[in-house]
Formats: structure tokens, sequence, C-alpha cells
């Protein structure tokens, strides 16, 4: 059998199946069809974060032919906040992509904050900015402890979740939860930033950059790592335009894009940061997009910080008890406080009639809200835009001609939480 | 306006600071090349339908809602400020286009159909369609045509029901190996 040709460089023009743009079809004429194994992955399957299912076509070790299946993880979350009210909604947002959880939440509270057509006071603005890129720092290490120990670099694994969970206490100390925090409230934050948070954040900071060079350290110039990740799993450019990849993905294959600088929202117009862009379109690409977003974010958290830390005893939500609850103690001295506060939770704040969609540049890419209202207590439609989604779209373009040991590397390279796949 | 040249649009809509192209079903894929190749939207960022079956239905909320108005009994439920605009057909599918270049846009193509009525597929235009327009067929039931594959995508093949339509109740899905025996 001869030796599967995997390494290559990044390719021009297309290599999207056809005609099912998600399904590589084993050609007849290339393999008799005799010579095939269909072997089937998961979706209970170590390697397949969650639970992906592949069906494969393997000619020795080849991929010839692949088709992903989803759902798996299909819990109805669109369906069920159709039946809250909107502030109950927010609870289930950041359930949706378990590992980027404020990011799901944001952009859920900031497309009802665009039909409300309410202002935030920028303290609001700028924690979010804030917790949304230590978000962003948590999903890229879990997706690298993971995708490492997939290949066999078990040691990252602990050093990567090391540092996930100083992000994690950080959570914790702000909204009492580690992960599915409910912080952001519309209008702004459901409670003032704790003190302490500051010196602790600011410890996070300057480890996060050392931290970084250790894993880089242990990577980069690995020569096991760089023979399973160079090379493969290739996109060009325009398949990933076509096929829908936002974020890593896109930036990995050398488009220089990024939601929060084309299309700034929160305080991204204010911060300086840079946006890493690399051409190989192969999983070592993707690998060093994270690891340099890892170190961008580090420097947006610490600008916040010291922004942050000259807002101390401004409001940190909105004034409008049309939507946000009073403070407590007036619901003590204030008959309106309490009928607001009764009303709010009790019926739900209406939000006016219209549809939007809003999209923010989450760990994973473009993740977008849709929602429509009819002007009652309770959204009439949401649907969130799915980057993992769009991810997996890609499998079969990755994937086509791969060895099978390479498939799981070009599997993590693809970040698919399946929890955001199928929602 | 801008988007005068684009095929079969009955209306242009500027809400919240987002434009949405209402288009005739029939030409959404001419529409779609049109805007793809004319005006620039590279990328499709999502397509999804939504169900407004029983718009606008509930009373109005206060004094001026009697008959059909608050219902007391059912906490939650009470009635709208005003009575919302009614809308063409039951569904109205979405796309959600994206020119991704140093000058972002963003436009929503929006095309109404009843239920049955086929859509044409923009896979041909945009190939990140596929699952979308899958996940389209599998909860709202929209019959894609022209699609290659349409299965159900999220639900299992033999599901019956298209759950994110409005008629579909929260609870209501069979239980699974529950029958007696």
């Amino acid at each position: 059998m001869s030796v599967v040709e995997r390494r290559g460089a990044i390719y021009s023009g297309t290599r999207i199946p056809s005609p099912i743009p998600t399904v590589l079809q084993a050609d007849p004429n290339e393999v008799p069809v005799e010579d095939l194994m269909r072997i089937n992955f998961g979706p209970n399957h170590p390697s397949t974060h969650g639970v992906l299912r592949l069906i494969v076509d393997l000619n020795g070790e080849q991929v010839v032919g692949i088709s992903a299946v989803i759902g798996y993880l299909h819990t109805g979350f669109e369906k069920s906040m159709e039946s809250k009210t909107w502030w109950k909604a927010i609870t289930y947002a950041p359930r949706i992509d378990y590992l980027s959880f404020q990011s799901n939440e944001l952009v859920f509270v900031l497309a009802t904050e665009k039909l409300l057509e309410l202002e935030i006071p920028r303290k609001a603005t700028w924690m979010r900015t804030c917790l949304a890129e230590l978000n962003r720092i948590h999903s890229h290490l879990v997706w690298l402890g993971t995708g490492a120990l997939e290949l066999g670099a078990i040691s990252l694994f602990w050093y990567a979740f090391r540092e996930r969970d100083l992000v994690l206490d950080l959570f914790e100390m702000v909204t009492g939860y580690r992960m599915h925090t409910r912080y952001f409230q519309v209008g702004g934050l459901a409670e003032d930033i704790p003190p302490g948070f500051y010196a602790e954040a600011w410890k996070f900071v300057e480890r996060m950059p050392k931290a970084v060079d250790e894993y880089e350290a242990v990577l980069t110039d690995n020569t096991i790592w760089r023979e399973r990740t160079e090379g493969i799993g290739l996109l060009s450019a325009d398949d990933a335009v076509a096929l829908g990849q936002s974020g890593p993905m896109l930036r990995a294959s050398g488009i220089d894009w990024d939601l929060r600088r084309n299309e700034p929202y929160l305080a991204y117009d204010q911060i300086d940061f840079e946006v890493p862009v690399y051409p190989g379109g192969d999983v070592f690409a993707r690998y060093k997009v994270h690891m340099d977003e890892m170190r961008e974010s580090t420097r947006i958290v610490a600008q916040c910080l010291e922004r942050l830390e000259g807002m101390q005893g401004e409001p940190w939500i909105a004034d409008d008890r049309k939507v946000v609850l009073p403070p407590r103690e007036e619901l003590h001295t204030s008959m309106e406080s309490l009928i607001h506060h009764f009303k709010i939770v009790t019926e739900g704040f209406r939000v006016p009639e219209g549809e939007v969609y809003q999209a923010i540049e989450s760990p994973r890419g473009e993740s977008g809200c849709y929602l429509v209202s009819d002007g009652g207590p309770r959204p009439w439609r949401v649907k969130f835009r799915a980057p993992s989604f769009a991810a997996l779209e890609a499998t079969a373009t990755c994937m086509r001609g791969a060895a099978v040991a390479d498939m799981i590397a070009i599997a993590a390279s693809l970040d698919p939480v399946m929890g955001d796949v199928d929602r | 306006m801008a988007f005068e040249g684009v095929p079969g649009l009955v209306e242009t809509r500027l809400e919240h600071g987002e434009t949405t192209l209402v288009v005739e079903a029939a030409r959404l894929v001419d529409a779609c090349v049109h805007l793809r190749d004319e005006e620039g939207f590279n990328f499709l960022a999502d397509l999804t339908p939504t169900d407004y079956l029983g718009w606008g239905r509930h009373g109005v909320a206060g004094y001026i809602g009697t008959a059909g108005g608050r219902d007391l009994n059912q906490p939650g439920s009470q009635g709208y400020a005003k009575r919302p605009d009614p809308k063409p057909k039951r569904f109205s599918v979405n796309y959600h286009l994206l020119e991704l270049s140093a000058t972002p846009r963003r436009v929503r193509v929006q095309v109404w159909v009843d239920d049955g009525e086929p859509v044409p597929s923009v896979i041909t235009v945009w190939p990140t369609a596929d699952w979308h327009e899958r996940e389209a067929w599998d909860m709202m039931g929209i019959p894609i045509e022209g699609h290659p594959n349409l299965r159900r995508i999220l639900m299992d093949d033999d599901w019956e029901g298209h759950p994110l339509r409005k008629d579909y109740p929260i609870g209501g899905e069979p239980v699974r190996f529950s029958e007696e025996r």
C-alpha cells in the first residue's frame, strides 16, 4: 500500500465537494468500492470533542469519503427560550456554547438592548469587554489543552488547565459561578464589580503572557507537533468564505477579519489590539492564531482594568425602571419600586416589536443572535448563529485525502463545541 | 436606494440600523446571485426561518383590552401594549448576508411563504447554506427546492413534526421507548 501523501501547502481555488458541499463521496472510478472500508467514529469517542459522529470511507489509511452527523446534543434551547420571559431567557444562553458562555450571554443581551434601544453605562460596557476577553482566554485554553492531549501532548493539558482555573476563579469572584455566569443583565451588569477583583485580575494579566510562552516552548518548535500539524487540514481563503467559516478559521486561512475591529461593538473601538493572521490554512496556522489571540486578549484585559479602576462608584446598570430591576434597598421604602420589581419578576418587561440580528466575535468566530419580538414579554423567535455549526461544515473539505490519524488533529483544530453545534 | 437593482425586490425596510430586503420566493436565487456578484455580499452568516402562526392573537393589555384582552389566569401571558403589524404569510425565511471586506455591510434578505410552499436552495450561491437549509427543513418544515441532500439534521431521521413551529407544543414530543409491553 502506498504511503499517504498528506502534507501540503495551501491551495488556491476550491476543494469543496460537489454536489453536496458537506459530504465527500468516494469516487468509484478511482477506488473500487470493495477496497473501501466504512468506519463509524463516534458519537461517543474520546477524540471527537463531545458527540460528533463521522462516517468515514477509508482506502487504507486515507480518507476518501466523509460525512459528519450531528444532533446528538440537540436540547431545543431556542424553543425553550421562546417560552420564557426576556430576562429569564438570558439564563439559557450561556449553556449553549459551554466554553464561551459569556459570549452567548453577551450576544443575546446586546440583541435585546438593540431592540429596546437602551443605552448602557460605560462601566458595564468595559466590564463586559473585560469578561468577554477573559472568556476568550478560557475557551482557547480548553481548545489548546484538549487539542494537544488528542495528539499525545498530555503535559500541556495540565498546563492549560492550570491557567484556565485562574480564569474560572476570577469568574467565581465576580459572578458567584465558575461557568454559565449569567452576569450580563439587559441594561448592564447584574451586580457591581466586587472589591478585590482588580488586584486578582492584575495578577492574572501579569502571569498569562509567561504562561503562553511556556505553552509555545512545549509545542511550537516540537518536531512531533510540527509534523502532526503542518500542512494538515488545508482550507483555502476562498473555501473558508464560501463555507461560512469565521473567527480563527478565517484568520488561519489568511483573511484579515475580526468583528471586534471591523464592526466594533462594546468598547473595542477604544482599545489597542492586533488581529493575528496566518496564511498557512493548516492546523498549525490555527494553533498560532489561538496562541497570539491569548496574548492579545491579555493586553485587552489590561486596558479594560486600567479604565475600570477609574470608574469606581459609577453605576453598573442603566436606570430604566421599566426594564431594570430597582435597587434592592428601595423596595423597603418606595411603593413604585416594589410595583416595578413585582411586574418585572412576574410578567417580565416588554420589548418593542421588531427583528434584529446582532453579531459578535466569540472565541469561535461570528456568534450571531437573531431575535423577533411581537411586543410582548417573551421573545417570539430566538436563533443563534453558531460558529461551531459552520465550522463543522468544513470537515469534508479539510479532511479530504487526510490520513485517519490526522482526522483527529483536524477535528480538534475546527474547535467545535457540540452544545453550540446542536443547540 | 442602493438595492434597487435586486431582482424580485418587493420592499426595503430600515429598522434598528439594519436593512431588510423582502424578495419574491421564486426569484430568490437571482436576487442572491445579484447581491453576491454586484453588491459584494460574499458571506452568508445565517439562514433562519420564523413561524408567525398566531402572531398578534394575544389581547391588548391595560384598560383598552377587554374582550380577549388580559387573561388573569395565565401569569406572563398579558397582552401587548399595541397590536403588532400583521405579517403577509405564515413563515419568513431570513438570509443574513455580510460583505466581508474592509468596508463591511450587512443586509437581511427575507422571503415569505405559507406552509408547504417551497423556497429555492441557495447552495449554489453560498455552499455554507447546506446545513442551514437542512436545519430550516428539520426545525420548521420549510421545503427547500433543489437541495441535494435535504434530510433532517438535528432531529432523528424518522422524527415526526417540526419542533420550532408554533403549533408544536413544548412537552408534546413523543417519549421514546416508553410504550407499555
